[in-house]
């Protein structure tokens, strides 16, 4: 983390000079100076960047140039935004993904089948603006059934903001969920696919069939629990870098999280936000890979097993 | 079956019962939020359209830009460095307290502060005396024919509520919190600030104790709720959707569509912001070309070859879409000091242009770096590379560089471009300003043009009073410029706003909407 935060911080040198965004046209240059001597910015880079960690291991990560408030504030007030979004988009992902995964591993010369392999092609080549932009233009302007921008009514429950307690925040974040997880569904579509296909030809399934277990119990007690486990990794390395990176989705349909956030910052040399956030993105992915490996002990019973068996030796 | 009949019998009786008076709400968007909600923070165009409709400064400027009588009712020069100005009773703060001469004191002080953003529109200005309840003088170093002009976008703020809240400076970055002011609002003006959520949402309520209610009797919005929306095509989306009612910055691509739907339409004028192009004709030599030895563009026929060159109809017509005035001189009609014969361009003739370079020793012609913004005026970076095509044909070789704005402006005031674009407003529609920010020696970075006339020049006309004397030495210094050809003039833009039908609001060339001036009609 402390390699990306160095990273992060040299990067946003060569991002452009905040100083010309903050005053106005009028501001002359010992204007300027001043101020960039107030900010610290004349200061070498070595040294701005120890104050910056130094703050930082406080919790505190400065204000943001753009509009001065402090930068923790910002990110816990958009945070709620961001995360609600990417657990609608992966819980539509996954409640979709799964099910059509089976489905078509299980018929998997059914016309229909094909049909949905086909159209999740558009999934994955699609890119997520251009989607967005579409369903706003069906949902939004033609159908009028849900809004093009904004999260709707939220309502505040102390530190966390939520859209999902009302009909007008659910309105609004389905098509922002969609737009995230369209790319997310067909990966977990093809994935769960393939791997059932690849686990219906082992040989404990044939002996299971040969012992005459059901369908039933086949597919969903035995080959399903298999497949899963590949799916775990992917979707959590997924999650990772949607929280980081919804900033295209988010950009398109005004959704008001970290990602246009930090879209608004790079636009306005906003320094003391893009280093938070991106010292933020790789707490996240590190936490996220984290939580991924123990449950896939969890999950995967050959990797418990062997720990017991080499302890016992 | 009864049940059934006697809720179907309620819900129809609910329908029926009359609507209670619905609130008029204007919901209106644009690319970029305000930065803070304090007075003088931030002189920026999307910043001062929200505060304007909840501060106000001591005169304002109507639909045609006229200025007109706001907090100050009367304002005339008693001495040669005084100003006084009567100031309007019965005016009260949003939180009831009144409003008197102790708060434009003590707003002007604040406006001139270290940390205010504003504070080089009030250099002239020494100190404010208050006089009387509603009466100001205000003393200025020198004589300032200008300080009215100059005070238009100078908010008034309540004393009181500015200590109480800790606020009586503007955003200070050393104090590392931000200040009260950037999300409350105190002020006079037609709507009071209910809620700043920045970068989601900005909800006004209609301010009902507002000293102006009678005199604009058609005001009738209740209430305002800005959203921002950075992506252009969303925004389309949503005023075609009927989610807003008012866009101040439709894309130009989309304006054809915009026109084609059935409750919606545009309105345009010209802004007063012209757009043009400098060159570094003040080094010795020019570090992106590669002529050594030698200045190109210090000759002044290069430089009036590279004006001649440029077909500013094709980029008007191609580019702008007909969204454009071609300009001769780098300030729109609306600003005091142009005239028709200042404002005519040296014709497009590429022949010419060719025939300059050659007298001059480029015939074999130079290679340049062209320094552009591609996020800040409209088509600024398609205008930039119709420039390079168009030099192309005179034998200049540019290269050209469209970035941010954020590394783009730095360039000029780092002396690290030869040729660069730019843009200038002029807020207070006088000369005097374009001559104090872009011809003075000390404030020339791009081009490094010196000529100690028109520095001379500037200073009387900032200082005097006769409006006939002073109408001539803006006229020399204009004339010296032009001739000179110190930057090459491209255009004035025209802004477009997209409404929808029942909603009016009178269109400005400051592109700063005042929404009492604006009623529904539906």
């Amino acid at each position: 983390m402390l390699v990306v935060a160095l990273v992060a911080f040299t990067l946003s040198t060569f991002v452009g000079d905040p100083i010309s965004n903050m005053v106005g046209q009028e501001a002359t240059l010992e204007d300027r100076a001043q101020l960039r001597e107030q900010l610290g910015l004349n200061d070498p880079v070595p040294i701005q960047f120890f104050r910056f960690v130094g703050n930082a291991a406080q919790g505190d990560f400065g204000i943001s140039y753009r509009l001065q408030r402090p930068v923790q504030n910002l990110i816990a007030e958009r945070l709620p935004a961001t995360l609600e979004l990417v657990a609608v988009s992966a819980i539509f992902a996954l409640a979709f993904g799964i099910p059509l995964g089976i489905f078509t591993a299980l018929y998997r010369n059914a016309w229909i089948s094909r049909f949905i392999l086909t159209i999740s092609l558009a999934g994955v080549s699609l890119p997520t603006f251009v989607l967005g932009i579409l369903l706003i233009y069906v949902f939004s302007v033609t159908l009028q059934w849900m809004p093009s921008f904004g999260r709707g009514s939220t309502t505040d429950l102390g530190w966390w903001t939520t859209g999902l307690l009302s009909i007008d925040g659910w309105r609004a974040i389905i098509m922002p969920a969609v737009t995230l997880g369209l790319y997310q569904l067909t990966l977990i579509l093809r994935l769960v696919r393939s791997e059932m296909l690849e686990v219906l030809r082992t040989d404990y399934i044939k002996f299971a069939r040969a012992r005459g277990l059901s369908n039933r119990a086949i597919n969903f007690g035995h080959a399903l629990k298999n497949t899963l486990i590949p799916v775990i990794t992917i979707t959590g390395l997924n999650i990772g870098g949607l929280i980081a990176f919804s900033i295209v989705t988010e950009t398109v349909f005004q959704w008001p999280g970290m990602g246009l956030l930090f879209i608004q910052a790079v636009q306005f040399a906003d320094v003391p936000v893009m280093s938070a956030y991106l010292v933020l993105a790789s707490l996240i992915f590190v936490s996220v890979n984290l939580i991924v490996d123990i449950l896939y002990v969890v999950v995967d019973p050959r990797l418990r097993t062997e720990r017991r068996v080499t302890q016992r030796s | 079956m009864r049940l059934m009949f006697m809720t179907a019998l309620t819900v129809a009786l609910l329908l029926i019962v009359p609507a209670a008076h619905a609130e008029n709400v204007l919901r209106w968007a644009s690319r970029g939020d305000a930065l803070t909600f304090d007075p003088h923070g931030q002189n920026e165009t999307p910043t001062i359209q929200a505060l304007y409709q909840v501060y106000e400064p001591l005169v304002s400027r109507d639909a045609e830009l006229v200025m007109i009588p706001r907090l100050a009712t009367s304002w005339e020069i008693v001495a040669p460095t005084i100003w006084e100005f009567e100031l309007r009773s019965g005016v009260t703060f949003h939180d009831g307290t009144p409003f008197s001469a102790e708060d434009v004191a003590f707003s002007i002080e604040r406006a001139k502060g270290e940390t205010s953003d504003f504070k080089n529109l009030l250099t002239m200005v020494e100190s404010v005396e208050v006089v009387g309840p509603h009466t100001v003088r205000i003393h200025t170093s020198a004589p300032a024919p200008l300080l009215a002009a100059n005070l238009t976008d100078v908010f008034m703020m309540s004393r009181a509520w500015a200590e109480a809240n800790g606020v009586a400076s503007a955003q200070d970055f050393d104090l590392g919190d931000e200040n009260y002011a950037v999300r409350n609002a105190n002020g006079t003006g037609p709507f009071m600030l209910e809620l700043r959520e920045p970068d989601i949402r900005t909800v006004m309520i209609r301010n009902d104790n507002w000293w102006g209610l009678e005199t604009f009797p058609a005001h009738n919005i209740d209430r305002i709720i800005y959203t921002p929306i950075g992506n252009d095509a969303t925004r389309v989306a949503a005023l075609l959707s009927g989610e807003i009612d008012f866009i101040i910055d439709p894309p130009l691509q989309d304006l054809r569509r915009i026109e084609a739907a059935p409750s919606l339409r545009l309105q345009q004028i010209a802004q007063v912001r012209t757009i043009f192009l400098g060159l570094n004709q003040g080094d010795p030599e020019l570090a992106s070309s590669n002529i050594r030895g030698a200045n190109p563009f210090a000759d002044i026929r290069v430089r009036q070859a590279v004006y001649q060159a440029i077909d500013i109809e094709a980029i008007q017509t191609r580019i702008m879409r007909g969204l454009s005035a071609p300009a001769g001189i780098i300030t729109p009609p609306a600003v005091h000091g142009w005239t028709e014969e200042l404002d005519t361009r040296f014709a497009f003739d590429p022949e010419a242009a060719r025939a300059l370079m050659a007298d001059a020793g480029y015939a074999d012609g130079f290679s340049v770096r062209l320094d552009c913004p591609n996020n800040r005026y409209v088509n600024d970076e398609a205008i930039c590379q119709a420039a390079v095509a168009m030099l192309a044909r005179i034998g200049i070789d540019v290269s050209l560089d469209a970035q941010p704005k954020s590394l783009h402006f730095p360039k000029i005031d780092n002396q690290e471009t030869d040729f660069y674009m730019q843009g200038w407003g002029v807020p207070t529609l006088d000369s005097e300003y374009v001559f104090q920010f872009l011809y003075v020696t000390g404030r020339t970075q791009g081009t490094r043009f010196s000529n100690a006339r028109v520095d001379e020049l500037a200073e009387l006309m900032s200082q005097e009073l006769d409006p006939a004397t002073r109408d001539a030495y803006i006229a020399e210094a204009w004339q010296i410029v032009r001739d000179d050809i110190v930057f090459v003039p491209l255009h004035n833009q025209v802004i477009v706003w997209a409404l929808r039908d029942g909603f009016e609001q009178p269109i400005v060339a400051n592109n700063t909407p005042q929404f009492y001036m604006g009623a529904f009609t539906d």
